[in-house]
């Protein structure tokens, strides 16, 4: 078996106030798995996602992402972290609004200081597989939902990230942006891409994940893997 | 009220930045204000209040021995004299100081009190003459000459054969009666059988507002003693016309600075509310939905402005008194008068004009808030912002620098009218420490031109030896007269090591066709004239049969620098053309300066009084002056140092200089600290994303202190410029209402490089107001950012 590329152990997340949005959850996550985690809001599915990504730390336990003990990461460590490792897609896209389409996908490998040239080839090809391009130079606000969300993967994918991390992908889209996008992800991890990705859309889950984690009050209730197709 | 002055208190909590900016800002603004107004209430009539305080002389009068004491009493009941005190009996000393060195020859005036009718002499020190021997010594702030101690002795030189005199006291005389005082028992002694030397009265007058006035007055005197038995008469406008002119030096400056300031916390107030409305916006609009009126809704952002603004003027109250006592301690050292600063309707005016103006200021920058529908407000936020400042982006994007900075770049652009008041505000900080700084360092030049010499020598005092002079030599009545052999001084000055240069000077009367009285002129000789002056235009001296004069001459002879005039010297005509035209104030701008052969042909006796030397670099003046002085001893000369001290005034105009600007410093920096956090605020969301995506807590810093570059740059160079401009503005305008060009090496102080500095100062200003929310910004947490929408 290959070794895991998420290993979260017996991790709590406690908030000044209420119950723990994580209680004591261990998960591990393997290279090329697609990972949906569904269940109720407040369940802490966030939480995990910030966790993994290095945004949050946990209150206990630890997180180890590609053998980088990320719970342990200063601020300058973690942002080094996200911008060799991973890749973040938002519910509502954050894309920023001052910059054409092209400087937000070139933006993660700019900060990791690759030059403008490179960057700017690299963004060319990403917007051209995902079938943006022509809107390279406009600004995000122009866009319609579906291709902001394929801008922001585009800009999740500039690194080449060993992981891919999606809360709620598809649920600011309609239904058939969400296609859109649940099939673009659905070739990602087709090509090899580890994705670990937050939803309630169950279509998006069963097409596009090989296992399914439900959290129910910050616990794993289920954790099941999907037969091949 | 309760609703509403919640929904202000939360705001204000909300929002502790702009609270504190506009509390210190405030703060910062009435405290130079209190002291700028205090300085210059206490500053615009010291002479007169302290002449006041004093009952001042209006009239001093001094008669030869041919007025009897009695005459001299009745003479106060003279038409126009409303008190008089006197006759007080006078003499002429010359006295050494240590190590035998001859002190200026002084005018004594025997009194058993320093009070009375007319001239309450205040003692600044010690206690008065009570005893012969006992001196007690004016305090004059233009004498630079090291200060005398309490329980110095000086050695008598002459009258010859006289005991020594202890300093027992310091006094300060507004009327300047005197050089020093002692008991009327010890100027009878020094003056012996032969009786004083005459008699000072000192008069106030009912009525002294115009020179005719006092020489009404003084004529009435005259008509009460023998023909001939007044023999000089010093009006109090005379001796007031020399003490304004300093004080008066204040006045531009603080003007200067008052309105900067002013201006800028216009500008920063403005920023800060017009800020907390829009940042505020959404807010505005749920208050409207939940009913506020729009008057309610500009009221509560007044409040917002008034509470911190309350706070900072009765703060800023409190700060400029607590400045000013200090200030004005100096100040009053140098006029001798006692005012503790306090001038309450100074603080009324200052902290009520400041609380109308941050009124004014904020309803202009709040009603917009209330013209604001609340449907718009609410959905703020909520819809992408509109692309202001893209262009900006698209063409910072492209300049090659880590991405960090470029994207920090265009940030000024978004928001042009914000950055615009921010460039104004670093402008003006940046133009005040310009200005100030030049100004101050003109002034001091100014001061300095007048003692540029290291080491003077003059005629040594010393009793003379026997058959040298004789008994009953009369004292020097008009100071030291010539050396006795210049050539002698010229060859031991020569000869002696670490000289620079020298230049030796007599003094003599001419008169000028086309200008009524006599003129001073000071005929040089030696190596090194031209240093002592600054020059305006022309050239120095070269030879005989030229003259160098100041702007005060060419106006009122009507000529120009080329031109030729005709002096009258012991009644000899002389041709003499001005080569040059030099800042020299001595004789308010009429001296005359030449070279000693210009005057030889009229008077072939003329021969130098005193010797300017100045050493060479690293050359100890006084160790200079010692080893002058051992070899002149014999030639009957002696070498003073000249004590370079700094000028009170120019003290005194350095640390307002300092404060003031260090003030307008801060508050430009705080204008900046507002905007960036304002910035900042606005922009927590895309902080977040840029987090988010890998942006590390050092690359967070790098843009938002990248996003003041641009504003502190054009603000620094506008700053600079205007900060010159000013200097010039000022500088020529107290230049020529006292008559006066001032030369270009007094007015060009700043050198390329110091320009440049200035100009970075303003970089320097909005990176140090940046660099504190530019940490914060590096500190906020991703996903607290994040979730902020
Ligand atoms: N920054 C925060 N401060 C306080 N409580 C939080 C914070 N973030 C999340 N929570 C709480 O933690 C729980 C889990 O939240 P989250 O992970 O966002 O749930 P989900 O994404 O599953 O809807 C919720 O009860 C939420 O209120
Ligand atoms: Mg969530």
């Amino acid at each position: 078996m290959t070794a895991p590329l998420i290993e979260l152990r017996d991790v709590t997340r406690r908030y000044d106030d209420g119950p723990p949005a994580l209680r004591e959850l261990s998960l591990t996550v393997r290279p090329g798995e697609s990972v949906a985690i569904l269940g109720p809001s407040g369940s802490g599915k966030s939480t995990l996602l910030n966790l993994i990504a290095g945004l949050d730390r946990p209150s206990t336990g630890t997180v180890t992402v590609d053998g980088v003990a990320v719970d342990k990461l200063g601020e300058a460590a973690s942002a080094r972290y996200r911008r060799a490792r991973i890749g973040l897609v938002f519910q509502f896209f954050n894309l920023l609004d001052d910059l054409t389409v092209a400087d937000n996908v070139m933006l993660p490998a700019q900060l990791a200081g690759m030059a403008r040239a490179a960057a700017q080839r690299r963004a060319t090809e990403l917007l051209t597989v995902l079938g943006v391009d022509r809107h390279a130079a406009a600004y995000p606000g122009r866009l319609s939902g579906g291709e902001r969300q394929r801008v922001a993967v585009a800009r999740a994918l500039m690194n080449r990230p060993a992981l891919l991390l999606a809360d709620e992908p598809t649920g600011a889209l309609d239904t058939a942006a969400g296609v859109e996008v649940q099939r673009l992800l659905t070739e990602l991890h087709a090509d090899g891409q580890t994705i670990v990705l937050v939803t309630h859309d169950l279509a998006l889950a069963e097409n596009c994940a090989t296992r399914t984690v439900q959290l129910r009050d910050g616990r794993v209730a289920a954790d099941t893997t999907a037969p091949v197709r | 009220m309760s609703t509403l002055g919640r929904a202000v208190r939360a705001g204000a909590g909300r929002h502790r930045v702009q609270t504190v900016v506009i509390t210190m800002v405030v703060l910062i603004a009435v405290t130079s204000a209190v002291l700028g107004g205090s300085l210059l209430v206490a500053s615009r009539a010291p002479f007169d209040r302290a002449f006041g305080q004093q009952q001042g002389a209006h009239l001093t009068a001094q008669f030869g021995p041919a007025a009897t004491v009695a005459q001299l009493t009745s003479s106060a009941g003279a038409a126009g004299i409303s008190a008089a005190a006197g006759p007080f009996p006078t003499t002429q000393v010359s006295t050494l100081g240590p190590g035998g060195r001859p002190r200026p020859p002084m005018t004594v005036v025997g009194r058993s009190a320093p009070d009375g009718p007319v001239d309450q002499v205040t003692l600044t020190a010690g206690r008065w003459a009570t005893a012969p021997g006992e001196l007690v010594l004016a305090e004059d702030s233009r004498f630079r000459g090291p200060p005398v101690k309490i329980g110095t002795v000086w050695t008598v030189a002459d009258p010859p054969g006289s005991p020594a005199v202890t300093v027992v006291g310091i006094a300060r005389s507004v009327s300047r009666t005197a050089d020093a005082w002692v008991t009327p028992e010890q100027v009878t002694a020094w003056t012996g059988e032969r009786g004083p030397a005459g008699y000072q009265m000192l008069y106030r007058l009912t009525v002294a507002d115009t020179a005719a006035q006092v020489e009404a007055a003084r004529a009435a005197i005259a008509a009460t003693v023998p023909a001939g038995a007044l023999t000089g008469a010093v009006s109090w406008l005379v001796t007031r016309q020399d003490a304004v002119g300093q004080a008066a030096l204040l006045v531009p400056f603080l003007i200067a600075f008052g309105v900067l300031g002013v201006v800028m916390a216009v500008l920063i107030i403005g920023n800060v509310i017009a800020g907390a409305v829009s940042t505020g916006t959404r807010r505005i609009g749920i208050l409207k939905a939940l009913g506020f009126t729009p008057a309610q809704v500009v009221r509560a952002y007044l409040g917002q402005a008034l509470m911190p603004a309350v706070a900072g003027a009765v703060l800023g109250v409190v700060a400029g008194n607590l400045l000013t006592v200090p200030v004005l301690a100096q100040t009053n050292r140098l006029y001798g008068t006692s005012d503790n600063g306090v001038t309450l309707w100074v603080d009324a005016l200052v902290a009520g004009g400041a609380l109308v103006v941050v009124t004014l200021t904020a309803w202009a920058a709040a009603a917009r808030a209330g013209r604001l529908r609340s449907v718009d407000a609410i959905a703020v936020g909520r819809t992408p912002r509109p692309g202001r400042g893209q262009w900006a982006s698209r063409l910072t994007g492209r300049i090659p620098v880590p991405r960090p900075m470029s994207l920090g770049l265009a940030h000024p652009f978004a928001r042009p009218l914000r950055s615009g008041g921010i460039v104004a505000a670093i402008a003006f900080g940046t133009a005040a420490v310009t200005f100030a700084v030049g100004l101050a360092t003109s002034l001091s030049l100014i001061q300095e031109a007048e003692d540029l010499a290291d080491v003077q020598v003059v005629p040594r005092m010393e009793a003379p030896g026997p058959g040298a002079g004789g008994p009953g030599r009369e004292p020097m009545p008009n100071g030291p007269g010539p050396l006795t052999d210049p050539a002698g001084v010229v060859a031991a000055i020569t000869a002696q090591a670490g000289t620079g240069g020298y230049v030796g000077q007599a003094r003599t009367e001419v008169t000028v066709a086309g200008i009524t009285g006599s003129l001073t002129t000071v005929a040089l000789t030696g190596t090194d004239g031209a240093r002592y002056y600054r020059m305006v235009s022309g050239s120095w001296l070269t030879g005989p049969g030229q003259i160098v004069v100041s702007t005060p001459f060419l106006t009122a002879a009507g000529k120009e620098v080329g031109d030729t005039v005709v002096l009258t010297d012991h009644g000899t005509d002389l041709t003499a053309r001005i080569v040059g035209e030099v800042f020299n104030t001595d004789d308010k701008g009429m001296q005359i300066l030449t070279d000693l052969a210009t005057l030889r042909p009229a008077e072939p006796g003329l021969s130098p009084e005193i010797f300017l030397v100045s050493v060479r670099p690293g050359t100890d003046a006084a160790t200079y002056a010692s080893g002058l002085e051992t070899a002149l001893r014999s030639l009957g000369a002696a070498a003073v140092p000249v004590e370079h001290g700094t000028d009170e005034l120019v003290l005194i105009i350095d640390t307002l200089t300092a404060l003031l600007s260090v003030m307008l410093v801060v508050v430009a920096g705080l204008g900046v600290l507002n905007v960036v956090v304002l910035d900042t605020r606005e922009r927590v969301h895309d902080l977040g994303v840029h987090k988010a995506l890998g942006m590390t807590p050092r690359q967070t810093t790098t843009m938002v202190i990248s996003s003041v570059l641009v504003t502190g740059l054009i603000g620094g160079a506008i700053g600079a410029a205007v900060g010159v401009a000013l200097q010039r503005a000022v500088l020529g305008a107290m230049g020529g209402s006292a008559g006066f060009t001032l030369p270009a090496s007094i007015v060009d102080v700043y050198s390329p490089t110091e320009l440049l500095l200035f100009g970075l100062g303003g970089l320097v200003i909005a990176v140090g107001g940046a660099l504190l929310p530019a940490g914060w910004a590096a500190g906020t947490r991703t996903v607290t950012a994040l979730r902020t929408e």
